[in-house]
């Protein structure tokens, strides 16, 4: 045994967000997903036959509102994987911006990494494009919108299993 | 993003969800989820350690080809070098708490000018 403790190790943002955004006077507090039920599709084909996509919350696109402070522009996206992006945009998501950075887009959405696979034969082939989804409190946009749209596009790419990987 | 997974599994496709916020991913529920505590930000790896980022994609992929049933959480060895974003990260204490609460009132402000404005 490492230690003992009275909490859990690991942070709940469930927690964390409920009683940060009650201090800044929002009573009604964010109702997040819950699911009983869980879906699951088996790999249909062993993984070095297999195409791999990706799915990040970054953005691809900031503007500047108003008074000049960045904004990452909310669409749906998708966009080629190869080149990959050299950067993409993560300003307007919710990620500790005093611990760490985004500046690597592989700490994130590890784009080269899964090429590196594809060349290793690890996988058959990572997707010609990655999709960007980013948040939207609105899980009804989320489900609506946003979820057919992936799905819509990794049938025209032709792959099998996808990487989700959020902020 | 877990909603989105879901949305695929029920299509048939295969996925895994790469994630920091441990508690939202397994509350929502997804059918596989590579779970690296971290603060949230690099859950597929330290920025400019594409050794770590290619142990945790690693995983993932491990993940897809040996989980036989949802909701099957792995959790990486790797650990951020100190403890202290941990009690940090969105922290409210006596401190803080007028501050905040002023903060909330300002943005607050700011949203109805803006509405106003459209």
């Amino acid at each position: 045994m490492d230690r003992t403790l009275t909490h859990r190790s690991f942070v709940s943002y469930i927690d964390r967000s409920r009683e940060y955004y009650a201090a800044q006077g929002y009573e009604k507090p964010y109702a997040w997903a819950h699911h009983d039920a869980v879906p699951f599709a088996p790999l249909p084909k062993p993984l070095a036959a297999c195409r791999i996509g990706l799915v990040t919350t970054a953005a691809r696109t900031q503007r500047t509102d108003l008074i000049g402070a960045p904004l990452m522009l909310r669409e749906l996206y998708a966009q080629t994987a190869d080149p990959p992006p050299a950067r993409l945009y993560t300003d307007g998501l919710f990620w500790d911006k005093e611990a760490t950075h985004t500046d690597d887009v592989d700490s994130f959405l590890p784009v080269n990494r899964l090429a590196e696979f594809a060349a290793a034969g690890r996988i058959g082939s990572a997707a010609r494009r990655f999709y960007g989804v980013p948040t939207d409190y609105s899980q009804g946009r989320t489900r609506e919108k946003a979820a057919p749209q992936v799905l819509a596009w990794c049938r025209e790419d032709g792959i099998d299993a996808v990487l989700l990987a959020g902020l | 993003m877990s909603l989105v997974g879901r949305h695929l599994e029920e299509n048939g496709i295969a996925t895994v969800v790469m994630g920091s916020a441990r508690d939202v991913v397994e509350e929502c529920g997804v059918a596989r989820f590579v779970f690296t505590d971290f603060p949230l930000g690099n859950p597929c790896g330290r920025p400019r350690d594409a050794a770590m980022q290619a142990a945790i994609l690693g995983m993932a992929l491990d993940l897809l080809e040996r989980a036989w049933m949802p909701r099957t959480t792995l959790q990486t060895p790797f650990r951020w070098e100190s403890d202290s974003w941990r009690e940090a990260f969105m922290r409210v204490d006596e401190g803080n708490r007028a501050a905040l609460a002023r903060a909330g009132e300002e943005r607050r402000r700011r949203q109805a000018e803006a509405k106003a404005i459209e």
